[in-house]
């Protein structure tokens, strides 16, 4: 749904740069680069800093609009996480830095604490990128208050590490670590903050890939014959594909829904809380149903590597895990309206 | 064939929550009154002409409708707060609600003027109770299969055969019923079927009660002989009601009331778990309010289309899909997530309760209004796959 110039700009780019189909083929990294190189000239990788920090200065809608696309494409290269790390560097007026970043920590649990002598230790698993990335965009905690810092990639240490779909995905690990910057978190800035932020941008990138394997499932249901007809006219496939667009629905309408929260908040509060957690949920849930009915409707030639459904599924499965998993966020927001009470428990649902 | 679906991110306008505001503490005032108890589902599924009469006096029923037939002419969105509102109290309004829903809008748009200005009024006041009649013994999913009669006659019709599961029968003044007037053809086996407004108490008009599996009742068997149709009420084309149903589907099909209808459990769960649950319920309960927000901001989404002009009709068959399968199993997820509380839990008699009620109403949710089956069948032809 690309309805923006900048998305339409993106979707220009991946077609002609990032066709998976062409990438599913290719015998190295070599569509990497011009890729990449692309996505920088049309200021696509630093679209959330502004323009003072040498960024492009887009609007939150833009950049999410834009992951909305990359996920449409399941593109293999850091896009979300220098997004991110400008993203982050910026609330604490830090410019960026040219090149790729990521960000950490990745998970809820993780702490990387920043001591008096103004030095980063601590681990972070399950960083995206980290092993391509030339700096990182990094939450501390303390002295005191929570710190943002950027980092070289090369002043840590990085454990090679792979998702589901073959993306690097690492254990980084600081062991009084100098950053390039350093700066205070602003006001009621935390963690949290970062972990929702990337849980958004997770939501977003899932429903792009879950409206990707709908077209290619009912685009194959259609070609296939099977029994002297396409299998698209049997009803069984009918109601499985019709099952997969409820959940491509509910993606993209909470990821949507979660993205509209943060482009027009102005902190991260409740409201926020309850849109990007119910996304990061409820957008797994259709990763994992999703995916499973897109293979069970593509039979064996999905499962094979020549095939570019595994391209979109993978990637669907391995984000489930950055930026907490549902478990983890279902729990958090369970937590919250129990706290909160059945009598607030309606008014918080239409709260939004 | 588009595969592409649109759910468009739609807030609530500010004047909505105030109407919102308006409606609960309306509800407020009439569950202090002690009219009905939101923890007492049993009760919400009753009729209540006072009460009925009482909203319909807050301009509440029939609201989006032009002011010369009594309506407020208001928006979608601010009627959409109302049923919710109402849903979510489990207020008794099922006398004026179907009126208000479906029948109302094809009076609206079908009657003839003399009619809509004597009907219309009625039901904003809250004063007329509709039902539906459309399946019949022999047909109810495949609806163009009806086969009871309109036999034309002098100034009209005679209705003979009878019609099924018909809610509300018993105590309706009106039904919008679907009746055949040709045999269908070879080319459209649509054809053939025409929209009547019946008046109850028309002589050769009998009801019979089928009791549900709950121990109420709520359908019927409504058997017509030789009963009389002024020509007038006919509404819209002689042997064309098939034109004439898919637009309304989308409203009836994407409202609040397609995923609100077990609530009950989940707020009295949130009750019986207290303040801090352990981290299995926390993580439960937070997957009910992901999935019910999801809900309601794609039911929400369908509205503000409706509203904005758009026919959102596979979109609006996805909100009835996901959202009564939803229902139908919150009161199996909230029995999980309760069946290791404490025995002394204050409220677990009247979760109990409400579990009972909610299991027992459960199979219908994914009947009514059009099958699980009927409506993947209607999202599949959207996907350009049948």
């Amino acid at each position: 749904m690309s309805e923006n110039i900048v998305a339409e700009t993106a979707a220009r780019i991946f077609t002609d740069l990032a066709d998976p189909q062409t990438i599913n083929s290719a015998k190295d990294d070599g569509w990497k680069a011009p890729l990449w190189q692309a996505l920088v000239e049309a200021g696509l990788t630093l679209a959330w800093v502004p323009e003072e920090q040498d960024g492009s200065g887009a609007d939150l809608a833009d950049g999410f609009a834009v992951l909305g696309v990359a996920g449409r494409f399941a593109v293999p290269v850091p896009l979300a996480e220098t997004l991110l790390g400008g993203w982050l560097l910026s609330r604490a007026g830090i410019a960026s830095p040219a090149g790729i970043m990521t960000v950490a920590p990745a998970r809820p649990g993780d702490r990387i604490t920043l001591d008096s002598g103004s030095t980063l230790s601590g681990r972070a698993r399950g960083v995206p990128f980290a092993q391509e990335a030339e700096h990182l965009a990094v939450l501390a905690h303390g002295p005191g208050a929570p710190s943002i810092a950027l980092i070289e990639a090369k002043a840590c240490r990085i454990a090679e590490g792979r998702t589901l779909a073959g993306d690097a995905s690492n254990v980084v690990t600081l062991d009084r670590v100098k950053p390039v910057r350093v700066a205070p978190a602003p006001t009621h800035f935390d963690q949290t903050s970062l972990m929702l932020m990337g849980a958004a941008v997770r939501s977003v990138e899932t429903a792009g890939g879950l409206e990707a394997i709908l077209e290619l499932a009912v685009r194959y249901a259609n070609e296939r014959v099977a029994f002297e007809r396409p299998i698209a006219k049997f009803q069984a496939i009918q109601h499985s594909l019709a099952r997969l667009a409820g959940e491509v629905a509910a993606a993209i309408t909470a990821s949507g829904s979660a993205a509209d929260a943060i482009a027009h908040a102005e902190a991260f509060d409740d409201a926020t809380f309850l849109e990007v957690a119910a996304a990061k949920v409820r957008s797994a849930e259709a990763a994992e149903e999703g995916a499973a009915i897109a293979h069970q409707v593509h039979g064996a030639i999905g499962f094979t590597s020549e095939h570019i459904l595994h391209r979109f599924t993978l990637r669907l499965l391995a984000w489930r895990d950055d930026f907490g998993n549902e478990s983890h966020w279902a729990a958090a927001l369970g937590s919250r309206v129990a706290a909160r009470g059945a009598e607030e428990f309606w008014p918080l649902v239409t709260s939004r | 064939m588009s595969a592409t679906l649109r759910f468009d991110q739609i807030r609530l306008p500010p004047q909505c929550e105030t109407l919102r505001q308006e409606v609960r503490a309306f509800i407020a005032e009439e569950v202090a009154a002690g009219t009905f108890d939101p923890t007492q589902p049993r009760q919400g599924d009753l009729h209540n002409a006072e009460l009925s009469r009482r909203i319909g006096a807050q301009g509440w029923i029939g609201m989006t409708w032009p002011k010369k037939y009594g309506g407020q002419e208001r928006s979608y969105l601010e009627r959409y707060v109302v049923t919710e509102e109402f849903r979510a109290a489990n207020a008794p309004v099922r006398r004026h609600f179907v009126a208000d829903r479906q029948s109302g809008p094809i009076l609206l748009k079908y009657a003839p003027e003399h009619i809509k200005m004597d009907l219309l009024p009625r039901i904003c006041r809250g004063d007329v109770c509709f039902v539906i009649g459309m399946s019949e013994p022999g047909s109810g999913s495949d609806l163009f299969a009806a086969k009871t009669r309109a036999m034309r006659t002098n100034g009209g019709w005679l209705i003979n055969g009878s019609k099924i599961w018909t809610s509300n029968a018993h105590v309706a003044d009106y039904m919008l019923g679907l009746f055949r007037t040709s045999p269908a053809t070879k080319e459209n086996r649509r054809h053939g079927l025409t929209q009547f407004l019946v008046d109850m108490k028309t002589p050769g008009i009998k009801v019979n009660p089928i009791y549900q599996l709950t121990g109420e009742h709520d359908f019927n068997e409504v058997v017509f002989q030789d009963a009389f149709m002024p020509d007038d009420h006919v509404l819209g084309e002689i042997d064309g009601a098939w034109k004439q149903a898919t637009s309304e589907l989308a409203y009836e099909r994407s409202g609040p009331e397609r995923f609100l209808e077990t609530l009950y459990v989940l707020i009295e769960l949130v009750r019986a778990l207290g303040p801090k649950p352990d981290l299995r319920s926390a993580e439960g309960l937070g997957r009910l309010v992901a999935q019910l927000h999801t809900l309601r901001r794609m039911s929400v989404s369908v509205n503000g289309m409706l509203q904005a002009g758009k026919e959102p009709v596979v979109e609006g068959s996805i909100v009835k899909d996901l959202g009564t399968m939803w229902e139908q199993k919150l009161p199996a997820r909230v029995r999980e997530l309760a069946a290791f509380l404490e025995p002394e839990v204050t409220n677990r008699t009247s979760l109990e309760e409400q579990l009972t009620y909610a299991t027992l109403i459960a199979p219908k949710l994914t009947i009514q209004g059009g099958t699980t089956e009927i409506l993947r069948g209607i999202i599949a032809r959207g996907l350009g796959l049948r």
